[in-house]
């Protein structure tokens, strides 16, 4: 009988072209996804006159530098309109198709991809940004790399890669009402570590994991890179083939019934070994939020922010001082005493409908005390907000409806949170600086996010939610 | 990409766990190309205040480490974005070797792409070194990729590197050549997928 394995262990072995006697295995890429960012990949395929290699498995979206104000077809920063019509221009020279501004398809490049159907199970999937792990809550072997990797899979379709190391995070038990796949992943982060997985694949399991909506899979995967891990998968299952069956470019009738079929056996077999396995309880999960400059820096709603003077570890006190001082926060400070000066919510972490739905269910009929930004994941998401009338629920609450993109979770646009500001968001990342400079981020779920609008401060969504429909 | 196999230089301590790539290199930089000059705007926002003034207390605005060709920094140097911007940035300002105790995953690829070595040691020899060179900040640093040891003062350290990186690295390997010797193997692998994973390929009926 053969041996046990793992998920992983079966995409992989599906993509192997060789393997080199270093242990390097050069591994069949199904889907490329490419964004205004890729210029530098395109650039080297210019320097050597080749073209791209599989134009009909390679797709581009512009996301990074679109503008969620203003005109889209006229935009008025030059800069960032160079990079739009670069990345048009990169796509188009090569035959690649291009969800670009003006097609309602256009969003962020990990919300399109899925809900295209271009991420099926079963696919290797790369683009040249490290949220691209998202793509593993379909049961795709999705990572970022880096711009030569790039430009090497634009010319060979194949990316070389050593097998990684295999880690498994099982959350067992039922959430509670008003607990997200982001509060899940921010709990699995402050658990394990932001390199807690580094380098390897993490395979989500348990009860809580099969619970989440495909949705909420894309939020705890998009988050596995943020615990160091380069991709992050969870098997799929009945949730997926519901989520994918009528996508624009999945299988169609029959064709779609016998892939279902055989990604129903991509599961890893019982007893299959992993290099490390670690548990958590889905009931002990409160809403989280972080307080620091790293996604670890995570606590429940309900804790106080550490005091480096009661931090026995000097490396660790001072690296708590730091953070402390970035964020502007006093030691011990109560989560739900700060003050909150803007709201967002968007990003490839939380930008879907359900996410959408999640904060809208705390802000209908409530006011928000600061300003904010409310960015879709996709055009296409923005009209369904529309026509369920979510965005009259935010624009009623005081915040600003804007157009899809990846907006103020890195501000390349321009949606930038001012020096000092602090700033409630969905996204996935409160490095210092990562909204601009000087920026203060706390990250945490759609509905906390609404919740922290609603108070002016770091607020528990639960007691909001009573009798709300979540 | 150039050969590395060893070299002598100074070395700046950055002592910040978690040191993300969006710190390497800000955001608002990623429209350049790397013929702008890049590593001129390396640790930007650690290195000048808002109204562009360098900051004396971050590292390599030291005099003894301005012209650092080693950063030695802490666990998780390099995670967050997949930007190889940052890459650049750091190898253009004349960077060619990083010692930490750990890197983010797609920053160690992408450092192997451009010839910028990651050393890993442990976080105690990782913190002794940091010591060691904020007593003598000028005491040059030998990193020796062949031997795997890093000379700092009168103690050497052992380093770690996937040996196919440390391989790429000593030989000045590019991976697209290499790729191409596989052509043959390329095609006859899609051929058969084609068959097994038709699935595989994107409805564009759609």
């Amino acid at each position: 009988m053969s041996q046990p394995r793992t998920l992983v262990d079966k995409l992989w072995a599906a993509h192997e072209i060789v393997r080199r006697e270093d242990g390097e295995s050069l591994l069949w890429v199904d889907r490329h996804y490419v964004h205004e960012g890729s210029f530098h990949a395109f650039g080297k395929l210019a320097e050597r006159g080749v073209p791209v290699a599989e134009p009909g498995l390679t797709f581009g979206v512009a996301d990074h530098y679109v503008p969620t104000r203003g005109s889209r077809t006229d935009i008025a920063n030059p800069e960032i309109a160079r990079m739009v019509r670069q990345v048009e221009e990169n796509t188009a020279k090569h035959n690649v198709k291009l969800f670009g501004l003006g097609d309602p398809r256009q969003g962020i490049v990990h919300v399109v991809g899925p809900e295209q159907g271009l991420t099926l199970p079963g696919l290797l999937i790369v683009c040249g940004d490290s949220h691209t792990s998202t793509h593993g809550a379909l049961g795709a072997y999705a990572f970022g790399i880096g711009a030569s990797e790039v430009a090497h899979v634009l010319m060979t379709q194949t990316i070389w890669q050593k097998k990684p190391k295999l880690m498994r995070v099982t959350v067992d038990g039922e959430a509670a009402p008003g607990i997200s796949g982001k509060d899940i992943v921010l709990a699995i982060i402050a658990h394990i570590g932001t390199d807690g997985a580094t380098g390897g694949a993490l395979e989500f399991a348990g009860s809580a994991i099969r619970a989440l909506s495909i949705e909420g899979r894309l939020t705890l995967c998009n988050m596995s890179i943020e615990a160091g891990a380069r991709c992050g998968i969870v098997a799929p299952d009945e949730t997926t083939f519901a989520y994918l069956k009528g996508r624009p470019y999945a299988p169609k009738g029959t064709d779609f019934d016998k892939a279902a079929e055989e990604w129903s056996a991509m599961t890893t077999d019982a007893g299959a070994r992993f290099d490390k396995d670690v548990t958590l309880d889905a009931k002990a999960i409160a809403p989280i939020v972080t307080w620091g400059t790293s996604p670890e820096d995570a606590l429940p709603i309900d804790a106080s922010v550490p005091d480096p003077a009661r931090e026995a570890d000097e490396a660790r006190a001072k690296y708590l001082r730091g953070a402390l001082e970035y964020m502007g926060i006093s030691p011990g400070k109560k989560l739900t005493d700060i003050a909150v000066d803007r709201v967002f919510i968007g990003s490839c972490t939380n930008s879907r409908i359900e996410d959408l739905r999640a904060a809208a269910a705390v802000l209908s009929g409530r006011t928000s005390k600061v300003p904010g930004l409310v960015s879709a994941g996709s055009t296409l998401i923005k009209q369904q907000a529309e026509q369920e009338g979510l965005d009259r629920i935010f624009r009623d609450a005081g915040l600003e409806w804007g157009e899809s993109g990846c907006s103020m979770c890195v501000g390349i646009n321009g949606d930038l949170v001012a020096p000092g500001e602090r700033c409630a968001s969905t996204t996935n990342r409160n490095f210092r600086g990562r909204q601009g400079p000087g920026a203060r981020t706390h990250l945490m779920s759609p509905a906390m996010v609404a919740a922290a609008a609603v108070t002016g401060h770091l607020a528990d969504v639960r007691p909001m939610l009573t009798g709300r429909k979540v | 990409m150039d050969k590395f196999s060893k070299l002598t230089g100074t070395a700046c301590p950055i002592n910040q766990p978690n040191l993300n790539t969006d710190q390497i290199l800000p955001a608002r930089y990623l429209k350049w190309t790397r013929a702008m000059g890049i590593g001129k705007v390396l640790f930007q926002d650690l290195r000048f205040d808002a109204d562009g003034n360098e900051k004396p207390d971050f590292p390599i605005n030291k005099p003894a480490w301005r012209n650092a060709k080693v950063v030695v920094g802490a666990r998780n140097f390099g995670c967050g974005s997949s930007r190889e911007a940052a890459v650049y940035a750091l190898y253009d300002y004349g960077v060619r070797c990083v010692i930490a105790p750990s890197f983010g995953d797609i920053f160690s690829g992408n450092a192997v792409q451009n010839g910028l070595v990651t050393a890993i040691v442990t976080d105690d020899e990782a913190a002794e070194i940091m010591e060691t060179l904020a007593r003598t900040p000028e005491l040059p640093v030998t990193v020796d990729l062949e031997q795997q040891t890093i000379v700092c003062g009168n103690k050497t350290y052992g380093f770690t590197i996937d040996p196919v990186r440390r391989m790429r690295l000593l030989n000045g390997w590019d991976d697209i050549a290499l790729t191409e010797s596989f052509r043959d193997r390329i095609a006859s692998f899609k051929s058969s997928d084609r068959g097994k994973r038709p699935w595989a390929v994107p409805n564009t009926s759609a």
